[in-house]
């Protein structure tokens, strides 16, 4: 018997079963649908995530006080971690060239949050206290007017750019160039806009005031030290001297601070690290959502045996008169064979339709950049034929083995 | 002398139903030659049944030895008896066992399909042997469209369309009308006249009437020709 008269064989046996199969396949389908839904989700999430690190600046390093490595305990049995302030000091000694060559911006910012007003309108926002560098070393740009200038940062000018979000629900569709708001009690004057950044690690990058650091410290937060920098930003020159300015920082620092290998008072976070993390918990993500989706593959597997060893006790007769007409046990073996893998094909091809399609939906209904990747596809037609074949081997081995005249004398 | 088409010695048939062994065969001797129309008769559970199985290669022999063209089938597996089955022997079965989704023509192929025949020499040859049971008309006919008897005509183009040494017939006019029974046993007639060898299991004597020769089973034995009858 050839391999088209199998396949014919089994087509039409699916054929006049056309509910049962149908209910057969689309056990596959979901299973397979799943799968490749929560991968394509999961893909989505990491390059979403990716985008949104690399939003908050290019060739970005962040310092800030509090070293990573856990101290000994104290008698209390507390842990605790080395700590040391930032200082200004620490700023000007790493915009030096001749300590970190490779660091071209430095922006220390200090920064909080508060409740800005404009007339009746109030509005929760991030507030960044910051010098000029701050726009250039966090990959930002401004929409309309300008950012505020170092002369304006020396002297503690009363001058704010905002992002786009505090812009419109703040000035509520206004011109938000020279308007007023009021931070602190103090009167301030918006002189430029940011470009959006969308949102970074759950927060809305646009929902944000930036002021001097200076007019920060003296006018706003009196109660902090003006010495004392929270966060410091500072800029790589390229891709490539990422790892040569870190390691500068960290060794100017640690001799500033007299730090020993081990017991640091500051971390520093590069995007690498920001990027090689999100990757890590996407990955588990991915996995753990995946596996689940890949438990109803299993019962949908579980379903095609079950099916087919209906099928098998269903068709005794059948099967009889076929070996009585000469069909060999591995004729049989086959047609049963080929009829299981034609239902995990099958729901593998429906289930990939379905899955696209809602990636696709999904993917126009919402930002999350879905997209149904090739080998997924692949991988996933390869686990549907291969779950029909592994399957089907039972049943179709029991059929396989049955005595031509048991299966005849059966009514 | 020519070889004959099937040949049975001493053959015994045991089956083992829990504690006790049931002997359904007990050493049955059988020669039948080419052409010849022989006719197996029996009250139920005298191993008729049985006896057809055994000719038929559809179940094995406890003891002895069973020829079929002169090759001994008693030793071979599975698969030879498959090839077998295929070219030797046409059967006719009294529920016809023809696969209801399949139209008369595809119910014809099927033993050409296990024979590795090529799609058009099958569908002529299928064609052929339809036309030869008067049913040229009937090619496209599902089963369930077709009376008991162009059923049971059907079966019997199935069984020559290989064109075997034996045609087995197991009660083949057991679930026709009479219309239909004489309609068949005319089609056997016409196919001894031919040549054909044809052994028919029966336990209706009219139907034995019209073979050339007839054997009588009684408890696993043989005998040759019918008793008297007594009804």
């Amino acid at each position: 018997m050839n391999a088209l008269e199998t396949f014919r064989t089994a087509y039409g046996a699916l054929r006049a079963h056309r509910m049962r199969s149908t209910l057969t396949v689309l056990g596959i389908l979901i299973g397979i649908a799943a799968v490749m839904l929560t991968v394509a989700l999961g893909q989505a999430a990491r390059t979403l995530v990716l985008q949104q690190i690399t939003a908050m600046g290019t060739n970005l390093i962040m310092v800030t006080p509090g070293g990573p490595d856990p101290q000994p305990e104290d008698p209390d049995g507390y842990q605790s971690f080395a700590y040391a302030a930032l200082s200004l000091a620490d700023v000007e000694a790493l915009a030096d060239p001749v300590n970190a060559p490779d660091v071209v911006g430095v922006a220390p910012t200090n920064e909080s949050y508060t409740t800005v007003t404009s007339g009746e309108e109030s509005q929760e926002v991030s507030l960044a206290g910051s010098t000029p560098d701050w726009l250039s070393v966090r990959g930002r740009t401004v929409q309309s007017g300008r950012f505020f200038s170092a002369d304006e940062a020396a002297r503690g000018a009363r001058v704010v750019v905002v992002g786009t979000t505090t812009a419109q629900q703040l000035l509520s569709g206004g011109d938000p160039l020279g308007a007023e708001v009021t931070l602190a009690g103090q009167s301030f004057t918006v002189i430029g806009v940011l470009n959006s950044a969308g949102s970074a690690l759950g927060e809305d990058q646009d929902n944000l005031l930036v002021i001097p650091r200076t007019t920060l410290l003296q006018q706003i937060d009196t109660s902090s030290n003006p010495n004392d920098v929270n966060t410091l930003y500072l800029q790589a020159k390229d891709q490539e001297s990422l790892s040569a300015a870190y390691q500068q920082i960290e060794r100017t620092l640690m001799t500033r601070h007299g730090n020993t290998e081990g017991a640091k008072d500051f971390s520093i976070l590069t995007q690498q690290s920001l990027i090689d993390t999100a990757n890590q918990t996407t990955a588990i993500l991915t996995a753990a959502l995946g596996g689940i989706a890949a438990i109803s593959l299993l019962v949908g597997s579980i379903g095609v045996m079950n099916i087919m060893l209906v099928s098998v006790t269903e068709r005794v007769r059948e099967i009889g008169l076929r070996k009585a007409l000469g069909a060999t046990p591995a004729a049989i073996r086959n047609q049963f064979l080929v009829e299981a893998s034609m239902l995990g094909l099958l729901g593998g091809m429906l289930g990939l339709l379905l899955g696209m399609g809602v990636a696709w939906v999904i993917g126009v209904l919402t930002d999350f950049p879905v997209v149904p990747s090739v080998s997924a596809t692949a991988l996933a037609l390869g686990v549907s034929l291969l779950i029909g074949i592994v399957a089907g081997v039972y049943p179709a081995a029991r059929a396989a083995r049955l005595a031509p005249i048991d299966a005849l004398r059966n009514e | 002398m020519r070889v004959p088409v099937l040949d049975l010695r001493e053959v015994r048939k045991t089956y083992a139903t829990g504690a006790a062994a049931v002997e359904a065969l007990r050493g049955i001797n059988l020669a039948v030659q080419a052409g010849e129309y022989v006719a197996v008769m029996g009250p139920s559970g005298s191993g008729k049944s049985t006896l057809m199985h055994i000719i038929g290669c559809l179940d094995w022999l406890s003891y002895g030895q069973y020829l079929l063209q002169g090759n001994d089938v008693s030793r071979m597996d599975e698969r030879r008896l498959a090839h077998v089955r295929n070219r030797e022997i046409g059967f006719v079965f009294q529920q016809f066992n023809l696969l209801p989704s399949l139209s008369a023509l595809r119910n014809v192929e099927l033993p050409l399909i296990y024979a590795g025949v090529r799609l058009g020499e099958r569908r002529s040859r299928a064609r052929e042997a339809l036309a030869q049971v008067g049913l040229s008309d009937r090619v496209d006919h599902r089963p369930g469209e077709l009376s008991g008897g162009q059923q049971q005509r059907v079966s019997i183009a199935r069984a020559l369309v290989t064109n075997p040494a034996l045609l087995l017939a197991d009660e083949p006019t057991g679930n026709l009308d009479s219309t239909s029974t004489a309609d068949v046993l005319g089609l056997f007639d016409g196919l001894h006249a031919e040549g054909r060898t044809i052994v028919l299991i029966t336990h209706e004597h009219d139907v034995a009437a019209r073979a050339g020769r007839a054997v009588y089973m009684l408890d696993g034995e043989l005998s040759e020709g019918l008793p008297e009858r007594t009804g």
